[in-house]
């Protein structure tokens, strides 16, 4: 059985996190950290190490399997809750052997397969699996919407051609198929080694998947949003002009709000126009809007926009400076605090979707994938005897990939093959 | 009307209906097989071929378990060939033309040496049924009672021949619809889908021009299908080669309306690995040419089976065309080519034993569950008359699983995600394909046929024999301890760690063969050339077989979590209304099978487990 972990606390203003390991290898995990393992359930100070760098001081606990919340050996890290110290623990962990990061559901499923759930607990489960299902759209659609997103369905298409190639010749070895396709997979191989280790190297920097809340300002062209934005940002992030539909793109300013880490999105003003740019504009807008944790309506006048709002959103009548009726305007500064309080008051409540566990997530599923494609592409390389060992290291890789490019099945390969070659005696 | 009592009524004698009828019989049921004529008997209805990739495994694994489709066509085989020869053992497919008198001949022999079994000749007009339970079928004046019946009657379900504009009722040429069964069947309100599938015309070989065509011959050294098979019996034959032209498409195109398939008579979803000659050239307008085979049927009869053209044009254009094509210039068709159409169950409403979950004592097996080809359907009837034979004689049911066996693959396939196309084995479909192979498929399921007292004892001793032999030579292998230093001394290249390897660990590699290891060890030498060849299989996947192995437990805890019959997946919540609509149709019976159920994620499932120990802790 895998030893997984995970962060257990919720992304936010505390000052701890609680990052819980569970199976076989938890004590392993702590002593990869060059610390001991304290009593059972008794609390201990410990210095966690990665070679000579001291990671963190923890609490760190121990449960003895059958005695805690899975039901499994439990190890649980009470570090400091600051991101980077968090992110340098994921990561340290995720390179122990045996050890993963655990699947949403994964510690219930657990405790559920162990008997460590009682009735009542059974019966909030629903509630449960669904609050993570909808975390787990919102952060797919995040993800599949960004930059990273368009290159992973880059990956997805060259690494299904790849295979279905492989496996047309396999599969249909007595017919009309190329008897070498070896110089096209190599080179769709090459492509994603390339990008991926590319994109693998970035991970640590990269700012296009976000850390913490997303909070989109929406409204009608011309209300204010940008304006808005930049008094908030406390500095010229959006470009602001007097002309309607000047924001095309989707702009993010990444702040700290009250002690939250949140990313405003100033978007395109909704209405409908002829031009196809600002058309993408607007789909983008919306799309990017619906994603977000939040959503700050702003009015221009008494015109209601056209906008799929959710409970705890925020709708407020802007340019305040000019109408008398006006609640909020980034060119006064007027209502800018009273909408700070509220945005934290919501988003307080709330759990983070996007954050620290997504990009350890992807991180670790790059590198599995790229070892994996890297094999593929010796044993390509190898010949037509090793064949079925190339296909199988593609199916690792795609596996590996799922959380990214979405789960390929047969099914995919197939289509591939059947649109590619004429087949059938 | 007279009463006669069986264990097991198999209805159909195809491949399907023989495989179900000699399994039950072989695990000791008092079986009847019911069939229009006794001697229509493993008639080969489509193309005069048996095996190919993942259809060979299929047969492997049925002739594992005693069964008779490898031995039949070991004994009607006249072209031998082991596809991807040059490939690793893992998707290595054996594969033969076969005669189809000799095949018939070698069928109807076996199930007149089979004990328990009766073959009965007539029409079976309807079923008898008790409250939900089928308990017998009536052959024309007869009652035949039985605990279980297995339906393998192939595509008589609303079957229509299309030639052209031409439409015929019937399941294959010259055999008549079963219309009141159909009705009875319809009765049970099963989810039904529309299929259809081709022939080629079969064209005389005496007026087929050979000279000048290229020739395929068989294997120099043949690789047969049953493991008790020791040498070929047959004169081993050519397969000529042909290609169609411009012209041949040029007169296609131009009757295109006058295709079945497009002139819009055919609503059925046709299999798109085995397209007729009218797709290929409107799907793939670019390509000038497309290979055809022109395939013996047998050893005394003069009819060449074209594997490549099958069409539902009519008789005059498909005489055109044929004749447009290099060495048929003069031919003359015996039979023309034709499309079918035909409705099948749809397999959802099928468990893991192939019975109908509506009904008692009903099993599906072959085209009617979607299927297409010999081999999937044998495959099936094993499974229905295995289990046929268990729920009527009180044994337990055989259990295939997806890490053990394609025969596991395709029922977990048919019964979790259902059919869209015509279902046909492919090596792909197997996620443990390295494990799966045709080599090894005595070690991974005759053990199981043991265990269900299906295998008799010619093949239990044989079995018992090689597995000693294999375990002593895999002792001898694991017994061995070579330094980097040795093995570089006789040229071997390792990495250079100080690790000592033995001999399993050496035949992983690829450049590594057992005659390499010869010197080292001399007991390698009392080793038989067939068990080398098999160790040295075993042991060249092992590191990936290895890393399987936690994929391979987590399949299997999840397939322990049985799902009760009676679960009711609509009142679920937390589940998207999509989702429980897609498992109330599926009914998955083990959480295993439930995650395969598209669009499942690892959160309901924990969702359907913990419903599963609230149900299970309120009863207690």
């Amino acid at each position: 059985m895998d030893t997984i972990f995970a962060l257990a606390t919720a992304r936010g203003k505390a000052g701890v996190a609680v990052i819980r390991i569970s199976g076989p290898h938890a004590c392993a995990a702590l002593s990869a950290f060059g610390a001991s393992v304290p009593q059972p359930r008794m609390a201990a100070l410990r210095n966690l190490r990665s070679g000579d760098d001291v990671l963190d001081s923890a609490l760190v606990l121990y449960f003895p399997a059958g005695q805690s919340f899975t039901g499994d050996e439990v190890v649980e890290l009470h570090c400091h809750g600051s991101l980077a110290t968090t992110q340098a623990l994921l990561r340290a962990l995720s390179d122990v052997d045996g050890l993963r990061l655990a699947e949403p559901g994964e510690f219930t499923r657990r405790a559920l397969e162990n008997g460590k759930l009682d009735l009542a607990q059974i019966e909030g489960l629903a509630d449960l699996v669904e609050a993570e299902t909808e975390a787990q759209r919102k952060q797919a659609h995040r993800v599949l919407s960004g930059a990273i997103g368009t290159r992973a369905e880059g990956w997805r298409s060259k690494l299904i051609r790849a295979a279905a190639l492989l496996e047309a010749v396999i599969d249909f070895a007595d017919e009309e198929v190329p008897t070498d396709v070896s110089p096209e997979v190599l080179s769709l191989i090459e492509a994603c080694q390339d990008e991926m280790a590319g994109e693998l190297a970035g991970v640590a920097v990269a700012e296009r998947i976000r850390e913490g809340f997303e909070v989109a300002i929406i409204g009608p062209p011309n209300a204010g949003k940008s304006t808005l934005l930049n008094r908030l940002a406390g500095r010229e992030a959006a470009i602001t002009s007097r002309h309607a539909g000047t924001t095309r793109d989707v702009i993010e300013v990444r702040m700290d709000l009250a002690g939250l880490p949140v990313t405003l999105l100033d978007t395109a003003g909704l209405r409908e126009t002829v031009d196809e740019v600002e058309q993408a504009g607007v789909d983008l807008a919306r799309r990017r809007a619906s994603a977000a944790d939040l959503r700050v309506v702003l009015l221009d006048g008494d015109t209601v926009p056209d906008v799929e709002t959710m409970p705890g959103d925020i709708t407020l009548r802007g340019k305040a400076d000019t109408d008398p009726a006006g609640q909020i305007s980034g060119v006064t500064g007027q209502g800018v605090d009273a909408l700070i309080a509220q945005i934290t008051q919501v988003l307080e409540t709330r759990a983070s979707g996007a954050g620290t566990l997504i990009r350890e997530r992807h991180r670790v599923a790059m590198a599995r994938a790229l070892d994996a494609l890297d094999m593929a592409h010796r044993r390509v390389q190898a010949g037509e005897e090793q064949s079925e060992l190339a296909a199988e290291e593609l199916r690792t890789t795609i596996r590996a990939l799922d959380s990214l490019v979405g789960r390929v099945d047969v099914e995919d390969l197939l289509d591939e093959i059947f649109a590619s070659f004429c087949l059938g005696k | 009307m007279k009463h006669r009592a069986f264990d097991v009524v198999v209805i159909g004698g195809g491949h399907a209906g023989a495989e179900a009828a000699h399994a039950a019989a072989r695990r000791g049921a008092n079986t009847a097989l019911v069939t229009l004529k006794a001697t229509d008997l493993g008639v080969m209805s489509c193309n005069p071929a048996i095996g190919g990739l993942g259809k060979g495994h299929l047969v492997r694994e049925v002739d594992a378990m005693d069964g008779i489709m490898g031995r039949a066509a070991d004994a009607a085989g006249i072209q031998f060939r082991l596809l991807n020869r040059r490939k690793g053992p893992a998707v290595q497919g054996p594969r033969t033309q076969a005669d189809r008198a000799l095949y018939r001949a070698a069928v109807q022999s076996l199930t007149a040496a089979q004990p328990n079994l009766t073959v009965v000749e007539g029409e079976v007009t309807d079923l008898i049924i008790e409250g939900v339970r089928v308990c017998g079928v009536v052959v024309g004046d007869d009652e035949l009672r039985a605990g279980a019946v297995v339906l393998t009657t192939g595509t008589f379900l609303r079957g229509v021949i299309h030639i052209g504009d031409e439409q015929r009722a019937g399941g294959r040429m010259g055999d008549k619809p079963s219309v009141r069964l159909a009705e009875r069947i319809d009765d049970f309100g099963l989810p039904l889908g529309r299929l259809k599938t081709g022939t080629p015309p079969r064209l005389d070989g005496d007026t087929i021009d050979w000279s000048g065509l290229d020739m395929q011959p068989g294997d120099d050294d043949p690789v047969m299908f049953s493991f008790l098979s020791k040498e070929v019996q047959a004169r081993q034959i050519s397969c000529g080669i042909t290609h169609t032209n411009e012209e041949t498409h040029a007169i296609i195109r131009s009757n295109l309306d006058r295709s079945a398939m497009y002139g819009g008579h055919i609503e059925g979803v046709g299999p798109r690995y085995c397209p007729s000659i009218e797709d290929k050239i409107v799907r793939f307008a670019d390509k000038t040419s497309h290979q055809i085979f022109l395939e013996p049927e047998g050893l005394t009869t003069s009819t060449i089976y074209p594997n490549g053209i099958s069409t539902s044009l009519p008789v005059d254009v498909q005489e055109a065309y044929v004749r447009s094509i290099k060495g048929l210039r003069d031919v003359v068709i015996q039979q023309p080519g034709y499309a079918i159409e035909y409705d099948y169950v749809d397999p959802l409403a099928l468990n893991a034993q192939l019975r109908l979950r509506a009904v008692e004592g009903l099993y599906l097996a072959g085209q009617i569950n979607g299927t297409t080809g010999y081999e999937e359907a044998a495959a099936q009837g094993l499974v229905a008359g295995l289990n046929a034979a268990g729920e009527a004689c009180d044994l337990e049911p055989v259990k295939f699983t997806r890490n053990e066996s394609y025969i596991g693959v395709m029922i977990d396939d048919l019964i979790t995600r259902g059919v869209s196309e015509p279902y046909r084995m492919f090596t792909s479909r197997a996620e443990f394909r390295l494990s799966l192979r045709a080599d090894n498929a005595d070690q991974r399921l005759t053990p199981l046929g043991l265990q269900a007292g299906c295998v008799g004892d010619t093949r239990q001793m044989q079995f018992i024999d090689k597995m000693e032999r294999l375990r002593a030579a895999r002792s001898t292998l694991e017994g061995m301890a070579l330094s980097p230093t040795a093995l570089k001394a006789a040229g071997l290249q390792v990495k250079e760690d100080g690790k000592r390897r033995n001999g399993m660990d050496l035949l992983a590699f690829p450049d590594v063969t057992f005659d390499h290891l010869l010197g080292f060890e001399p007991a390698l030498n009392d080793i038989l050339p067939e068990d080398r060849d098999q160790v040295a299989k075993d042991a060249l996947y092992a590191n990936y077989i290895r890393r399987q192995a936690q994929d391979v437990a987590v399949m299997q805890r999840d397939e322990a979590h049985e799902i009760p019959a009676g679960f009711d997946f609509l009142v679920l919540e937390g589940l998207s209304n999509e989702l429980k609509q897609k498992l109330h149709r599926a009914r998955p019976e083990t959480l295993g099978q439930a995650g395969r159920v598209e669009g499942m994620t690892p959160a309901a499932l924990t969702l359907i487990l913990a419903k599963l120990r609230q149900q299970s802790r309120k009863s207690a």
